[in-house]
């Protein structure tokens, strides 16, 4: 019987240009990497109309109407205001009960509703701005009550508890409601 | 001749080099992890707009983009202002409806990411916002930087 002949070499893998490779790929990998954080102001968009449903109906008071024409004015409840005026207004609007308690102002800010409503031709960049403001309002607000109920920052607060148990947010609910636009000339 | 020489180093000063490979393969790893590699081809020109109050889209694999901006004709020049979705241009507005409706069919936590050129008019946001709406995809992101408004 024949044996077969075994080779006495120990197979090895040369490990010495490993780091070289290893280095390759990285920097491979460090060229292509891109780390963009997306950032964006979050909404939610209400559902379809019902056709068979009347929308609830609403007091006047407890709504503010926003509007952003074709020429980028912003109008609140038909008057004019500037961007910056903004974010006061819509504070005094939905914490009425804790400021001014005017009586056209919202009832409580669980019941207040900002209606933001454009034309076809508004541009989109003084739309975001104006909605940015808004936004700042209700961060502004909840900071306030959160500073006040928790003696620490809504950010923080928000961080601690679940969704479901958020006190603050339930205060102040971001009721924002997106319009269809006019058909515009 | 000065009494406090300094004492000279009896060692020898190297850096030790045989962990190097397992440091260079951890930093591998985790930029392999990191990467995404570039998803689409943009067909429409996207300059996004900026915004102080704007928050972090933590889970990035629940993210469907919507783009829309004038379409990009090349030589610099652009055209009307077109939707693009994944690797097409939308034609017809009214397919959003069921392209958005599929994929949340596979993903029912989707967000959707609305980058828009700030450039661009409501209409044919709102236009896309009614087609989201309708397809039931109502979580939405409008893509912002941060930063300082920009000069009007």
């Amino acid at each position: 019987m024949q044996l077969k002949k075994r080779s006495r070499e120990v197979a090895e893998v040369p490990q010495a240009g490993m780091a070289d490779i290893a280095f390759l790929l990285l920097i491979f990998f460090l060229v292509v990497t891109t780390i963009d954080v997306d950032t964006g102001i979050g909404m939610q968009l209400p559902p379809p109309p019902d056709p068979d449903q009347e929308p609830p109906p609403i007091r006047e008071r407890n709504l503010m109407n926003i509007l952003v024409n074709a020429q980028g004015f912003i109008l609140i409840n038909e008057e004019r205001a500037s961007l910056p005026e903004v974010r006061q207004l819509v504070i005094d609007f939905v914490d009425n009960v804790n400021r001014a308690q005017d009586p056209n102002l919202s009832e409580d800010p669980r019941q207040a509703i900002v209606s933001i409503k454009t034309d076809r031709q508004t541009p989109y960049e003084i739309y975001i701005d104006m909605l940015d403001e808004v936004i700042g309002a209700y961060r502004q607000l909840r900071d306030e009550a959160s500073m006040r109920e928790f003696g620490i920052p809504y950010r923080q607060y928000q961080a601690r508890v679940s969704r479901e148990d958020n006190v603050i947010r339930e205060m102040y609910p971001q009721n924002i409601s997106l319009a269809e636009p006019d058909p515009g000339t | 001749m000065s009494k406090f020489q300094k004492k000279q180093a009896k060692t020898k000063q190297q850096v030790p080099t045989a962990a190097m490979p397992d440091i260079i393969f951890m930093l591998l790893i985790f930029f392999m992890v990191v990467t995404v590699l570039r998803e689409v081809e943009l067909q429409v020109r996207v300059d996004f707009t900026r915004a102080d109050n704007i928050e972090k889209i933590e889970q990035k694999r629940l993210v469907s983009y919507v783009y829309i901006g004038p379409e990009i004709l090349g030589g610099g020049r652009y055209g009307d202002t077109r939707v693009q979705i994944d690797d097409a241009l939308v034609d017809d507005i009214y397919a959003i409806r069921r392209l958005m409706y599929d994929k949340l069919m596979e993903e029912p936590r989707l967000i959707v990411s609305l980058r828009v050129d700030q450039k661009s008019e409501m209409g044919i946001v709102s236009d896309v916002q009614e087609e989201l709406r309708e397809a039931g995809t109502l979580r939405i992101n409008y893509s912002t930087l941060r930063g300082a408004e920009a000069p009007m």
